[in-house]
This record gives structure tokens, C-alpha cells and sequence, in this order.
């Protein structure tokens, strides 16, 4: 779970009301709550699970229970700059699990985690449909071709 | 209603649209084994996700093995039961099951219980191939006050779930990840002690493995015994009696009352007491409340609040004040008869066989998780010292006589201590829905209208229907009456409260199922809800059994109103006997 507490504004908490009732707060329609409030928010914090639970009239737990169940949903914030490793195929044949390392080793974090300063996070995705970069990297909205770990420090003094 | 043909193991049945496979089977006396699968039928229970998969059979025609439990028969099919690729299947399931989980049944709480150990035995699963490369689960042990939650060994059953939501609506507990880390756990994975959580302890009861046991305090009681400095008093409450016999072989529904009393005696207890005596004290106090508050009412006067609401099921008090603080000036403010005992023993009691206090340690047997979590409360302690110090589950009694190698079945019958050792049949039916409002009716009844009782059995009060509603004749005064058992029934009776569309004068509430003899500490019903039947019958005959039935008649409570108390509802009565709730309404965050 998040370690940072958050307090939300009153506009932010009256946003969430907005999404419950856009789907009648209905205990069935939580999926598509929670992927707008993500949506939103970036990520659902254990606060804002508090917010839709007791708007729509769940327990709690249930809500935890679908947040973790299905790994699209985070509780963690993204980094400033979010970074994506693609795993798909052609670059994980061309090495993009020897990229991913390197990452991890760099900034000391793991898959769907936020570096501490708040800067990176870092995640996989499948496929970017550029296979003829691979292995392809995305740091917020730009794409790296051809990475070989050697170039990963580069790449992250960019962003320092 | 239509009905569908079809063929299990080479016989032919015919069942309704809509029954399952599992329950055709029944119906030919085929017991297609179960896991996860858990049918509480007159609580109208039903689990079945389907997860375990140990109720798989063959279909014909069906490419997969179906599982049993959530598979809908349909016209024509023919299923097997029994066959080798039904019992392969069965075993390669259970040994994925058993990968993961934890060996230390020797030493596991659920020992001997553990519906997990007997299907391994009933599968004959002798090894566990790839044991060597599989890994063990490992989430961190919490610990409260009552119940401890050890999901090493969850399954993931989702019993627990079923209890806490859908028959309790608590909404505790869910179902929290995926794959191998997947565990049942409260919101954010806190510690129960910071969920909405009521002790309730029906998900301990209802859990087929180790993963949800109760907080042992054997072994305090052992010490408190072993001290020479100490005056060991122990209670025992009225629904023990009809259920710890089951732990020694006995039939449900055995009475071991004076076994019991020998047992406990045998085990060193000073003073063996009766938890009946506090009940018949709480009716004193709760009655006389109600009656204060109806004619008050009745007079018109608007602050007065009714119904009112009884308090002795520390769970329910647990779940007003989580679920429904806006609303905690309506239950009675008598505290419930356990701390009542307490109150008492450490005070009159303590006064008369000339001790203190601190030298005094109150042991309770309880059928209860929620009472350990009740007796630590603040309200209940004097300068610290807990009024109850030490409370345990029948089960937990059980263990203490198997310690001590003694044959409980083989005892002689012994009588309680006096004076708190007296009680009423009134007492008695505390430990059963609708016993606690109908022990307060023969009292309250016979103080309203002067008269004399023709009958005490308020037979419309009786049943084990969720919610019951009855209308008793007070002497031309009609009091309406409703009954729930089972938090998810409560709740319904107090959103009607809140809707202000409720006619009762007073209601009577327990949280677990059948009351008492349901609770989550007595010995394991493995799903068989006939068990509580036989228990609740128990109870009425042991009720009917007594000389005296009404609480009020009780010589030894007369007598702890003329040397002590004074009056029901007096200065006194009120400082020792009456409580206070809280708003405890939990958001997660700000823990």
C-alpha cells in the first residue's frame, strides 16, 4: 500500500462523487469507477478507495480486493517521468531483460515501483509496434531505439 | 416447476431447473467431496466459488471436469462421479493445494479440526510431487485481541468472506491479490485491529484451516492457577454447557453442566460461578430500564428513545459502534452479563471472602471471540485491573481438560459455588436468539402488571428465522417485540430505526448465528447447521429443568440488591453495572 499519506481537496473528493454517479453507483459498474478515478488521479491511493467505497456503499476491503486483483490498477504514483520497458516479443528476444536490469539496478527499484525522489517509475509494456527499434524504451512521451544496458545511465541523466 | 432428468454414476434422478450437480448427487446419497463449499442451510448460507475445485466430476460430452458445487444440472447429462480420472484429478488438486501450504500440523491450532487434514487423509495423499521446488507462502502473522490471522495457511475458500459480508455485511474481509499472494485480508491489508472487524469470530468458525483461530489464553489460566497469591473465580456462560460435550464424543445437543462444574473444580478453579447469575442480574437492570424508558414514553416524553436495544453481545456493540455510532444512545446501557460477573465478583464478591482486588483473578468460559476483545476494554478496568482478566472459548475449556488428561464424560456432576453459582432458567436462555427478550419479558411483565406469570414460555419468541417479530400482552398494554440474529439482520432492523419506520418497543440482537450456541467460539459445526438446533434445545431444557425460571425469583440476586446494590438502576447499579458506547467509526487513513 502507499506509505505517503494524502489528504484530497474538496474538489478532488467531489470529482470522485461525480464518477460513482456517472455509473449510478452501482456496485457492479466499480471496475469502470475506479479506471476513471485512475484515470484521473493516476493512481488510486488508499484515500481515494475510502472516497468511492463510501459513496457507492461497499466495504472497503472489497474495493482493496479489485484494486489488487487486477494489475492495471496502481496505488502507487507514477514518477515524474514514467519509464516503459517493452517486453513484447522482438525486444525481449533483442534483450530488453538485460535493459530492464539495468534499470532496476540504477534507480534501485522494481517493476511498478517509484524511485524515492519521486522522478522514475518504472513499468513493462507489451509491444510499442516499433520492432524495428528493439529493444524500445519510452521515458514519458519519448522513445528510445536499439537501448543496450550500457546506454541506460545516458539516458537517465537526461531527466536529472 | 420443471424438472430435469439425468444420470449420476449409472442412476437415474429427476431435481428442479437450477439445482446444482453436487446437490442431485445428494439427493441419490453420493457425497461428492467438498472443500471450499460450505452450505448452512437454515441460515440460508450458501458458499460455493467454485475455487477449490475438489468437487470436480466428469460430464459427458463436457471437455473440462466440472465442479460439482457450481455446476447447474441440465437435461440428459450423464455424470461420473467416482471415475479414475475423476479421483486423479481430485488428488493432483489437492496436492497443488498442499504445495503451498505450511506441514506443521503437529503443532497447528487446527489440529484434529482442520477440514484441510481430513480431505488429505480422505484423498490418501501419502507425498506431494515438486514439493522441493515449490515455495511456501509467508504473510505476516496479526494478532488481536481476539482473533489471529495466519494466512500462511488460507486456501483461499473464501468461507470467511462469505460469513463476514454476506451474513454479517462487517465487510472486514475480502479477497486481496492474485495468484500465490492471493489471501483473504482486511482493506489495505491492515490489521484486523484496524478494520471494521466485530470479533465476531464467525469467519474462525466457519474456516476449514489454521488460517483464522482464536487468541489462546490457556495458558494465562494455567498460570493463574499455579499462583498462591491469587483467587482464581471462574464463570462459565449458559451456552457452554450445551456444546463443550461435543469436544468429548457426546451427541450435539448433550447437556454437561454439572460435568462440567466437576471438571472445573478438578482443574483448581477457588470458586466455580455461573455466568447465569449475571444474566438474571442484566435482566434486573435491563428490564427495569425498559420499563423506565416505555412508560416515560409512554408519558409523552420526547427524549426518551425507543426501542430499546439489548447489549449484552459485545459483538453487536462492537458493530453499532463502528457501523452505526449516530445511533448509540439507543441500545440498554447494561453491560452485558459477562462484565456484569466481573463487576461483581471483584467487588461484593471480593468484599465478602475479604480480599482486594488485585488478588483476585475472574477467569469467563465463553462461546465468544468478541468477549476477549470486551473484557480488555477501558470502561471495564478499575486503576487498570480488568474487572474480567482472562476470557476463553469453550474450545479453548476443552483443551484444559485434555491438558489435565481428564475424561470429562466419565465425571460426576457437581453444583456451582454460591452465591453466584444461582441462576434462573431466565439466565439459561441468554445463551439462545430470543432468549435474552424473552427472560426480560417474564420479568418485565410480571414488575409492570403486578401479576403473576400463567406461563413463562414465550413460545412467539422462539425460532430461528433471521428476523422475528412478536406481540406480547402486557396486561392490555401491547409491547411489540423484534428479534435478529446475525449482524446482516441486525443491520436491516436498524436501518428501519433509522427510517423511522420501526414499531418495536424493544429489540433483541446477537450476532452470531442461533445466538450464543452459534458463537464463534464454540466447538466446530464443519458446516452441519443441525448442530445448533440440537444445542438450542439443550438450552430450553435446561430451562425447563429449573425450579425457578424467572430472574427476578433468583433468592441470591434478592439478596445482592439487599446487602449491596440497594435498588435496579441505582447510584450503585449504575456505577457498576451500566456502560457507555462510543463512536468508533473507522476510516482507514487515519489509523
Amino acid at each position: 500500500m502507499s506509505s505517503v499519506k494524502i489528504e484530497l481537496r474538496k474538489d478532488q473528493i467531489e470529482k470522485i462523487h461525480s464518477f460513482c454517479d456517472t455509473f449510478n453507483n452501482a456496485h457492479g459498474e466499480l471496475i469502470n469507477v475506479l479506471h476513471k478515478t485512475q484515470g484521473e488521479f493516476g493512481y488510486l491511493p488508499a484515500e481515494v478507495q475510502e472516497v468511492i467505497a463510501d459513496k457507492i456503499d461497499m466495504p472497503v476491503a472489497k474495493v482493496y480486493g479489485v484494486v489488487t486483483f487486477y494489475s492495471f490498477f496502481t496505488m502507487t504514483p507514477k514518477g515524474q517521468h514514467p519509464i516503459s520497458i517493452c517486453t513484447g516479443t522482438a525486444c525481449y528476444v533483442r534483450g530488453a531483460e538485460n535493459v530492464l536490469a539495468e534499470f532496476k539496478k540504477q534507480l534501485d527499484i522494481e517493476v511498478g515501483e517509484t524511485s524515492e525522489d519521486g522522478k522514475f517509475s518504472l513499468s513493462c509494456l507489451r509491444c510499442v509496434g516499433a520492432c524495428g527499434l528493439a529493444p524500445v524504451v519510452q521515458v514519458g512521451e519519448k522513445t528510445y531505439g536499439r537501448i543496450a544496458p550500457d546506454d541506460v545511465e545516458e539516458i537517465l541523466k537526461e531527466y536529472l | 416447476m420443471d424438472l430435469i432428468k439425468l444420470k449420476i454414476d449409472g442412476k437415474v434422478v429427476e431435481v428442479p431447473t437450477g439445482t446444482t450437480i453436487y446437490k442431485a448427487a445428494k439427493e441419490l446419497g453420493i457425497d461428492i467431496p467438498v472443500l471450499c463449499y460450505m452450505d448452512l442451510k437454515n441460515l440460508n448460507i450458501e458458499n460455493k466459488p467454485g475455487g477449490c475445485r475438489i468437487c470436480s466430476v466428469e460430464v459427458e460430452g463436457r471437455r473440462n471436469l466440472a465442479p460439482s458445487c457450481s455446476t447447474d444440472v441440465a437435461e440428459g447429462m450423464n455424470v461420473k462421479t467416482n471415475s479414475v480420472r475423476v479421483i486423479n484429478a481430485r488428488r493432483t488438486v489437492m496436492e497443488l493445494i498442499l504445495s503451498d501450504h505450511p506441514k506443521d500440523c503437529l503443532t497447528c491450532a487446527k489440529s484434529g479440526n482442520c477440514d484441510l487434514q481430513s480431505m488429505a487423509q480422505k484423498l490418501g495423499i501419502r507425498e506431494i510431487p515438486g514439493q522441493e521446488y515449490a515455495e511456501m507462502s509467508t504473510y505476516r502473522l496479526d494478532t488481536s485481541p481476539s482473533i489471529i490471522r495466519d494466512m500462511d495457511k488460507c486456501i483461499m475458500c473464501r468461507r470467511c468472506e462469505t460469513m463476514c459480508n454476506d451474513f454479517q455485511t462487517v465487510g472486514a474481509l475480502h479477497a486481496v491479490n492474485r495468484g500465490f499472494e492471493a489471501v483473504v485480508a482486511p482493506a489495505f491489508e491492515m490489521n484486523l485491529e484496524y478494520s471494521s472487524c466485530t470479533y465476531c469470530g464467525q469467519c474462525v468458525a466457519v474456516c476449514p484451516t489454521g488460517a483464522l483461530t482464536e487468541v489462546d489464553h490457556t495458558n494465562k489460566v494455567i498460570a493463574a492457577l499455579n499462583n498462591p497469591n491469587k483467587t482464581v473465580v471462574v464463570q462459565t456462560a449458559p451456552a457452554v454447557r450445551a456444546a463443550l460435550g461435543e469436544e468429548f464424543g457426546l451427541e450435539p445437543g448433550t447437556r454437561v453442566t454439572g460435568k462440567m462444574v466437576t471438571a472445573l473444580k478438578n482443574l483448581g478453579f477457588d470458586y466455580v460461578f455461573d455466568t447465569d447469575f449475571a444474566a438474571d442480574l442484566t435482566i434486573m437492570e435491563e428490564g427495569t430500564e425498559l420499563l423506565d424508558r416505555l412508560s416515560k414514553h409512554l408519558n409523552g416524553d420526547k427524549d426518551v428513545k425507543l426501542p430499546i436495544l439489548t447489549s449484552c453481545c459485545p459483538s453487536w456493540v462492537n458493530f453499532f459502534e463502528y457501523h452505526f455510532p449516530e445511533m448509540k444512545d439507543i441500545p440498554s446501557t447494561a453491560r452485558s452479563p459477562q462484565q456484569m460477573f466481573g463487576s461483581i465478583a471483584k467487588t461484593y464478591f471480593a468484599e465478602k471472602i475479604g480480599i482486594d482486588r488485585k488478588e483476585m483473578v475472574v477467569v469467563s468460559i465463553m462461546p465468544c471471540l468478541a468477549k476477549k476483545y470486551e473484557c480488555q476494554r477501558d470502561e471495564f478496568k478499575v486503576d487498570g485491573n480488568p474487572d474480567v482478566d482472562i476470557s476463553i472459548s469453550t474450545r479453548e475449556l476443552a483443551h484444559l481438560i485434555k491438558q489435565a488428561n481428564m475424561d470429562l464424560v466419565g465425571m460426576e456432576d457437581s453444583d456451582f459455588d454460591k452465591p453466584m453459582g444461582e441462576s434462573t432458567g431466565a439466565g439459561v436462555i441468554f445463551g439462545v436468539t430470543g432468549g435474552v427478550i424473552e427472560a426480560a419479558t417474564r420479568t418485565a411483565y410480571e414488575l409492570h402488571t403486578g401479576k403473576s406469570l400463567e406461563s413463562v414460555d414465550f413460545k412467539q419468541l422462539r425460532g430461528m428465522e433471521g428476523i422475528r417479530s412478536a406481540s406480547v400482552d402486557f396486561d392490555g398494554l401491547e409491547i411489540k417485540i423484534g428479534i435478529a440474529h446475525g449482524l446482516g439482520n441486525a443491520r436491516k432492523l436498524l436501518e428501519d430505526i433509522k427510517a423511522g419506520k420501526s414499531e418495536y418497543h424493544a429489540i433483541e440482537i446477537m450476532a452470531c448465528p442461533g445466538g450464543c450456541i452459534g458463537g464463534g467460539g464454540q466447538p466446530y459445526h464443519h458446516g452441519d447447521a443441525s448442530i445448533l438446533t440440537a444445542r438450542t434445545k439443550a438450552i430450553f431444557d435446561e430451562d425447563e429443568g429449573k425450579v425457578l425460571r424467572k430472574s427476578h425469583e433468583n433468592p441470591d440476586i434478592i439478596k445482592l440488591y439487599e446487602e449491596f446494590l440497594d435498588k435496579p438502576m441505582s447510584e450503585k447499579a449504575h456505577h457498576l453495572l451500566h456502560t457507555h458506547y462510543f463512536n468508533k467509526k473507522k476510516k482507514t487513513f487515519e489509523v
